[in-house]
C-alpha cells in the first residue's frame, strides 16, 4: 500500500527540543514558595512502628511539616496503572498506605518531612524518633510460603498474592503419550528500569482548592484516580499534569510518588512541594522486575513435535502487590500464540516477600518466561539431537490460530520469515560450521530465540483511547491524545497517522505533548505496547472525522460531492481529474468565519479497541566467550521483528536499540543484590548496579519483516516492549553453543560463569597452594 | 546543596599549607569526585573543606633534571593521559588514567585525590606502585618524600600526617626507563566502574631475558600490593610461556583476596593468575621482548 508519510522516517517531533534542552521535564518547573519533601525509610525489612516522636524534627527551623501514617487517612489503595475495573473481583490488590505503619522492606517509607530546602529536610529526617518492633522477615518466595513464615499482609495466608492459573488440553495425558518428557529449571534476577529521569512529582493546592500534581508518569489519568482514592478525595478534585518524561519502562506505569507528594502539600497548607527521589531511592522504593523461578516440563516426540507443556512459575513480588499476579498471567499468555502445544498447564504463584516491590517493567513477565522457554527448547533440541531452529519451525502456529483461552486470533504471523532473515543476516550456517570443535580460552558461539507479544491488553483489560483534533485557520491541525509520549516516539507516530489521513505535510500537524487530565482526552496511558495499535486507531478515527468535515465544507464551496474530492498536500482536489478546486486554508477559513455556516472543524473521539494483534520476532546472536575470565561479549546481534507495517523505520530501530541493550544488561550484568541476613539492598546505585555503558553495548542490528495486520492502523502491530524479550535466551543459547555449558539463570555474571566453567572442567584447577 | 560548615579556597600552596596547619581537621577536596559523594551520602556531614582547585601549579607534569617525572597532585586524569611526556615515557600510566570513570570524571578527578582517598581499587595506585613511584608530602614547615608502599595504611586509610598535603607524585628514571608496561583493569564494565582487579606490570627484557619486572596489584589485598616473590623469580630468567606462567602463579602469593558480594576469593585469585599472565605477556611485547607460545 502506498503512503506519503506512514512508513517514512519522519524526524521525531521532540528531537530538537530534547537535544537543545528546551524540553521541560517535571523538575524544570518551579512554583513560588516551593518546598522540598523527603522521606524517612525503615532500616528493617519487617517491623511495626511502635511509637513516633516528631517533636525534635518539627522544632527544626525551616521545617514546614513532619508526618507519619498516623497523620494520614488510613485508606489502603492499589498502585498498579491499570484501568479501573467496574468488577470488584478484577481490581488490583489494595495493600498500600501513603506512609506505612508497618515496614515490609528495608526502605519502606514510614515518615515524611517538608522543609524550605533539601538540606533542612535531610537534617529533620535525622531528628525523627521512631521505635520499631522488629519482626522476622523472608526474602525468597519459597521461604515466604513455608508454614510458620512471617506474614506480610494479614489477608494473604502463606503470603501468596494469587495462584490463579490457566490450562487447556490434558497435559498429563500428553506426558503419558509422548516419546520424551523433558524438564528444566530456569531463573531470572531482580533488575531495575534505570530510566534516566528519576521518579519525581510536585504538588500544590490551587486557587479552587483542588490538588494539582505534576508528575513524570506514563499514566496521568490513572494517577488522578489513584491520588484521589489514596487521599479520599472526589476524583474531580485532582488534576494531574505530565510534561516531557525521561523514560519510564513500566516503572512509571505505577503510582509511586504522587499520593505522597500530594499529602506533603496538604500537610504544608497547600504550598507547592517537590518530591524527587535520589537514584538510591529509585532502586529501592519504586518498582523492579519480578525475579521468577520456572519449572518447565514438556512432552515431546522423538521427531521434535511438542505435545504439551506444564509451566510452574514462582514470582517474587516483594513487599506489596503492585501489578502483582497480572505479570505472571501476562507471562503465561504470550507463548501460546507462538508454538502449537496441544495442551498447556500454567501454574503461577505470586508471592510476597520482604524485598523492594516488583511491578511493571518492559515486557511484563514475558522476558522471564521466554528466557525459560527458549532456553528449554535448546536443551530439548540437544537432548533429541535436533537442530534448535528445526525444532522451533516444526512447532509454530499458523495464521488463523485462535488462542483457546483469550480467543485472540492471529491474523499476521511473520515468524518463518524472521527466522529466515535472521539466519541469513548473521550467516548462521557458515558460522555454525566454523565454530565446531573449538578449544582454547576464546570461543565463539551462535544462539537464537523467538518471542511473541501482544498489542495492548485485550481481552484482559479495557483498551480505551481518546483523540481530539482541532483544525486551525491555516489548515494545520492540533492533535491531543491521552496517550503519553515517554520517549518511544508515539507523538511522532500519531502525527504521521493524522498527516497521512488528512493529506498534510508533517509540519502541519501539531501535537500537544503535555497531558493534563483537565484538558486531555481520556486514555489509560503508555504501557502494554498499546499506543500505536490502540491509540493509533483513535487518532485515525479522529482524523477521518476531520477529513469528512473538511470535504463537507469543500462541497459547499465547490458544488462537488464530498466523495468526489480528496485532500492532497493542503489542497482540495477533484479526485478523478486531479484538479485543485480550493486550498485547505480556504476551507478552514470558511469553517471559522462564514457568517452563516461557521463551525470550526474539530473531532473528539475515542476508540474502545476490542481486538488484539500478536507481534513476533527473533534474536540471532554470536558471542565471544573468554573462558578464563568468565566474560561473555556479544560479537554480533540481530533482532528481527514482525510488528506489521512499520510506521516510522528510524523510530522503530530506536526501539530495538534500546530494548536489546536493556535485555543484554539483564542477560549479562544487571541484578539487584540484597544482604541475605538483613534484606538491605547492597548495590542500589549506578556504580555497583552494572547497567551497561555505551562501551559495553555492541552494535545492535534491527531488521523488520513487514506483515500487514488487518486489525491495526495501516497494518501496524506493537513494537515497544518486543525487543527486550528474546536477547537473553539467545545469548544463553549462544554460550551453550560455544562451550557446551547450559546456564539456567541470568545474568551470566562473570563470577557465576567462572564457577560453572570450572565445574564443567573448562578451567584447570589452579596449581597454587598458597595461604 | 551540601552539608558543609566552611569552605576555604586558597590561591597558593603556601596559603593552603598555612590554613591546614591552623585547621588540621579540614577535609581536603581536590576534584571532588569522591568527597562530594561522601557528603551527599551524609558520611562527611558538617565537614569543613579545604579546596585545592585554585592551585594550578599543582597540575603540572614535568621532567626534573635527574629524569624523574613529577606529576602534580592536582593533575586530572584527562591531563595525565593526554600528556605528551607521560605518553612518551610512561604509557602504562596513560592506560591506568584513561581507565578511570568516564570522560566527565576524568576531567576533574585528580591523581592526588585518587591516591589520598586510599581506595584499594584506585587505578593509578597499582600502576604507580609498579613504577616505584614516590610521594612528595608537604606541611607548612616540612617536606618528606616516601615510597608508595609506605603511604597505604589500610582500606581507605593513608599515612597523611596532620597538616600534610600530597603535592606531587615522583616517578624516578629507573622506575620507567626502558620498561614495557601494561595495565589491565578488570571490571564488570568497560567504563564508569571500579576494578574487580587491577594488574599493572612493567618490565625490561634484554636478549630474551627479564632484566627487571615489577607487578602491582589493586583490589588483591586491603591495600595495593607488589608481587616481590614473582618479581625476584623473574629476574634473569629467559622469557618463555612457562616462565610467564610461573610468574603469574607466584603473583597470587602475596594476595589477601576476600569473598564479598562483588566477587569470591577463589575467583579473585583465579583472575590474578590469568590476568598477571596476560599483563606480563603484553608488557614483554611492549618492552621489546617476545613471548611466543
Amino acid at each position: 500500500m502506498d503512503h506519503n508519510i506512514v512508513g517514512k522516517s519522519v524526524t521525531r517531533l521532540d528531537a530538537v527540543a530534547k537535544v537543545t534542552g528546551k524540553a521541560k521535564y517535571t523538575d524544570d518547573f518551579f512554583e513560588r514558595d516551593m518546598l522540598v519533601g523527603k522521606v524517612l525509610r525503615s532500616p528493617h525489612a519487617h517491623a511495626v512502628v511502635k511509637s513516633v516522636d516528631l517533636s525534635r524534627a518539627r522544632a527544626l527551623p525551616g521545617v514546614a511539616a513532619v508526618f507519619t501514617a498516623l497523620d494520614l487517612p488510613k485508606i489502603k489503595f492499589a498502585t498498579a496503572g491499570h484501568p479501573w475495573s467496574l468488577d470488584p473481583g478484577h481490581r488490583d490488590v489494595e495493600d498500600r498506605l501513603i506512609l506505612t505503619d508497618k515496614a515490609r522492606f528495608v526502605g519502606d517509607a514510614v515518615a515524611a518531612v517538608v522543609a524550605e530546602d533539601a538540606l533542612t529536610a535531610e537534617k529533620a529526617l535525622r531528628l525523627i524518633d521512631i521505635e520499631y518492633e522488629v519482626l522476622p522477615h523472608v526474602l525468597t518466595a519459597e521461604d515466604a510460603m513455608k508454614e510458620g513464615a512471617p506474614l506480610l499482609h494479614e489477608n494473604r495466608p502463606g503470603n501468596v498474592v494469587s495462584s490463579f492459573g490457566v490450562q487447556f488440553g490434558d497435559v498429563e495425558a500428553e506426558f503419558g503419550r509422548a516419546d520424551h518428557v523433558i524438564e528444566g529449571d530456569y531463573e531470572t534476577s531482580v533488575v531495575q528500569h534505570c530510566h534516566i529521569e528519576s521518579m519525581s512529582a510536585f504538588a500544590y493546592v490551587d486557587a479552587d482548592g483542588r490538588v494539582v500534581v505534576n508528575s513524570s508518569t506514563q499514566i496521568p489519568h490513572i494517577v488522578r484516580r489513584i491520588v484521589a482514592q489514596a487521599l479520599g478525595l472526589p476524583w474531580g478534585r485532582v488534576q494531574v499534569i505530565k510534561p516531557y518524561i525521561g523514560g519510564g519502562f513500566g516503572n512509571k506505569q505505577d503510582v509511586v510518588v504522587e499520593p505522597l507528594a500530594a499529602a506533603m502539600s496538604l500537610a504544608a497548607g497547600g504550598r507547592p512541594v517537590r518530591y524527587c527521589m535520589t537514584r538510591e531511592e529509585v532502586f529501592i522504593d519504586t518498582r523492579t522486575r519480578h525475579a521468577m523461578k520456572l519449572h518447565l516440563k514438556t512432552a515431546v516426540d522423538a521427531d521434535g513435535t511438542l505435545r504439551g507443556i506444564h509451566v510452574q512459575l514462582l514470582s517474587n513480588t516483594g513487599a506489596y502487590a503492585s501489578h502483582g499476579h497480572s505479570i505472571a498471567m501476562s507471562a503465561g499468555g504470550k507463548f501460546r500464540p507462538l508454538y502449537d502445544f496441544a495442551s498447556v498447564k500454567f501454574e503461577p504463584k505470586t508471592v510476597y516477600t520482604n524485598l523492594p516491590v516488583a511491578g511493571a517493567m518492559r515486557g511484563y513477565g514475558t522476558p522471564q518466561i521466554f528466557f525459560a522457554l527458549e532456553s528449554h527448547l535448546d536443551d530439548i533440541a540437544r537432548r533429541l539431537g535436533i537442530d534448535p531452529i528445526e525444532l522451533r519451525r516444526k512447532n509454530l502456529i499458523k495464521v488463523g490460530h485462535q488462542d483457546p483461552l483469550t480467543k485472540n486470533v492471529v491474523r499476521s504471523f511473520g515468524i518463518p520469515q524472521c527466522i529466515e532473515k535472521g539466519m541469513e543476516l548473521i550467516r548462521w550456517d557458515e558460522k555454525r560450521r566454523a565454530h565446531l570443535d573449538q578449544k582454547g580460552p576464546r570461543r565463539r558461539g551462535l544462539g537464537m530465540a523467538l518471542f511473541a507479544y501482544a498489542s495492548g491488553t485485550h481481552p484482559v483489560a479495557l483498551e480505551l483511547a481518546g483523540a481530539r483534533i482541532v483544525m486551525n485557520q491555516d489548515g494545520s491541525v492540533t492533535l491531543q491524545v491521552g496517550a503519553t509520549e515517554i520517549g518511544q516516539g508515539s507523538d511522532t507516530v500519531f502525527a504521521q497517522i493524522t498527516a497521512e489521513v488528512l493529506g498534510l505535510p508533517i509540519g502541519m500537524v501539531h501535537v500537544v505533548t503535555t497531558q493534563d487530565t483537565d484538558i486531555t482526552p481520556f486514555d489509560s496511558g503508555a504501557y502494554a505496547s498499546r499506543q500505536t495499535f490502540v491509540t493509533g486507531i483513535a487518532v485515525r478515527k479522529a482524523a477521518m472525522e476531520v477529513r469528512d468535515k473538511v470535504l463537507e465544507v469543500a462541497a459547499r464551496r465547490t458544488g462537488l460531492a464530498p466523495a468526489e474530492m480528496d485532500i492532497r498536500d493542503c489542497r482540495i482536489v477533484e479526485t478523478a481529474l486531479g484538479r485543485v478546486v480550493c486550498s485547505l486554508e480556504d476551507v478552514a477559513m470558511d469553517a471559522y468565519y462564514d457568517r452563516l455556516l461557521a463551525a470550526p472543524i474539530t473531532s473528539d473521539t475515542s476508540a474502545n479497541v476490542r481486538i488484539n494483534a500478536m507481534s513476533y520476532g527473533a534474536t540471532f546472536v554470536e558471542v565471544d566467550v573468554d573462558v578464563e575470565t568468565g566474560k561473555v561479549e556479544v560479537a554480533e546481534i540481530w533482532n528481527v521483528h514482525d510488528s506489521g507495517t512499520i510506521i516510522n523505520p528510524r523510530l522503530a530501530e530506536g526501539q530495538v536499540h534500546g530494548g536489546v541493550s536493556m535485555a543484554l544488561g539483564a542477560a549479562l550484568l544487571e541484578q539487584m543484590l540484597f544482604d541475605p541476613q538483613t534484606g538491605k539492598a547492597l548495590n542500589n546505585n549506578l556504580l555497583d548496579y552494572k547497567l551497561p555503558t555505551i562501551l559495553d553495548t555492541p552494535r545492535i542490528n534491527a531488521a523488520f519483516v513487514e506483515t500487514f495486520e488487518a486489525a491495526g492502523s495501516f497494518g501496524s502491530k506493537s513494537l515497544g516492549e518486543c525487543p527486550v524479550i528474546s536477547p537473553a535466551p539467545a545469548v544463553r543459547n549462544a554460550v551453550l553453543d560455544a562451550t557446551g555449558v547450559a546456564f539456567h539463570k541470568i545474568p551470566l555474571y562473570p563470577q557465576v560463569v567462572f564457577e560453572k566453567f570450572r565445574e564443567a572442567g573448562l578451567l584447570a584447577q589452579r596449581s597454587v597452594d598458597h595461604v | 546543596m551540601f552539608d558543609i560548615c566552611e569552605l576555604h579556597e586558597p590561591g597558593t600552596l603556601e596559603e593552603a599549607k598555612a590554613i591546614l596547619a591552623e585547621n588540621p581537621g579540614l577535609k581536603v577536596i581536590a576534584g571532588g569526585t569522591d568527597v562530594l559523594i561522601r557528603l551527599q551520602h551524609g558520611s562527611l556531614a558538617g565537614a569543613g573543606l579545604l579546596s585545592l582547585k585554585n592551585l594550578h601549579a599543582l597540575e603540572e607534569i614535568v621532567m626534573l633534571g635527574d629524569g624523574t617525572i613529577s606529576v602534580g597532585a592536582m593533575a586530572p586524569f584527562t591531563t595525565i593521559f593526554q600528556s605528551g611526556l607521560i605518553r612518551r615515557h610512561v604509557p602504562v600510566l596513560c592506560e591506568a588514567a584513561v581507565s578511570m570513570g568516564g570522560p566527565q570524571v576524568r576531567n576533574v578527578a585528580t591523581i592526588g585525590g585518587n591516591i589520598c582517598n586510599g581506595a584499594v581499587s584506585a587505578d593509578s595506585a597499582s600502576t604507580l606502585f609498579a613504577l616505584d613511584a614516590l610521594l612528595k608530602l608537604e606541611t607548612s614547615t616540612d617536606e618528606r618524600i616516601i615510597p608508595m608502599g609506605d603511604f597505604y595504611a589500610g582500606p581507605g586509610k593513608v599515612n597523611l600526617r596532620p597538616g600534610e598535603l600530597l603535592t606531587a607524585v615522583l616517578i624516578p628514571r629507573e622506575g620507567y626507563e626502558g620498561m614495557g608496561g601494561h595495565y589491565i583493569k578488570y571490571a564488570m564494565r568497560k567504563a564508569m566502574d571500579i576494578a574487580t582487579l587491577g594488574v599493572a606490570v612493567v618490565c625490561k627484557v634484554r636478549e630474551d631475558r627479564f632484566v627487571d619486572l615489577r607487578i602491582g596489584l589493586g583490589v588483591a589485598a586491603p591495600v595495593p600490593i607488589r608481587c616481590f616473590e614473582a618479581e625476584a623469580y623473574a629476574k634473569g630468567k629467559e622469557v618463555t610461556p612457562e616462565v610467564v606462567q610461573e610468574i603469574a602463579r607466584l603473583a597470587v602469593k602475596p594476595a589477601k583476596a576476600r569473598t564479598s558480594w562483588r566477587a569470591s576469593k577463589d575467583y579473585r585469585e583465579h583472575l590474578i593468575e590469568v590476568l598477571a599472565q596476560r599483563a606480563v605477556a603484553e608488557a614483554v611485547k611492549r618492552g621489546g621482548g617476545c613471548c611466543a607460545d
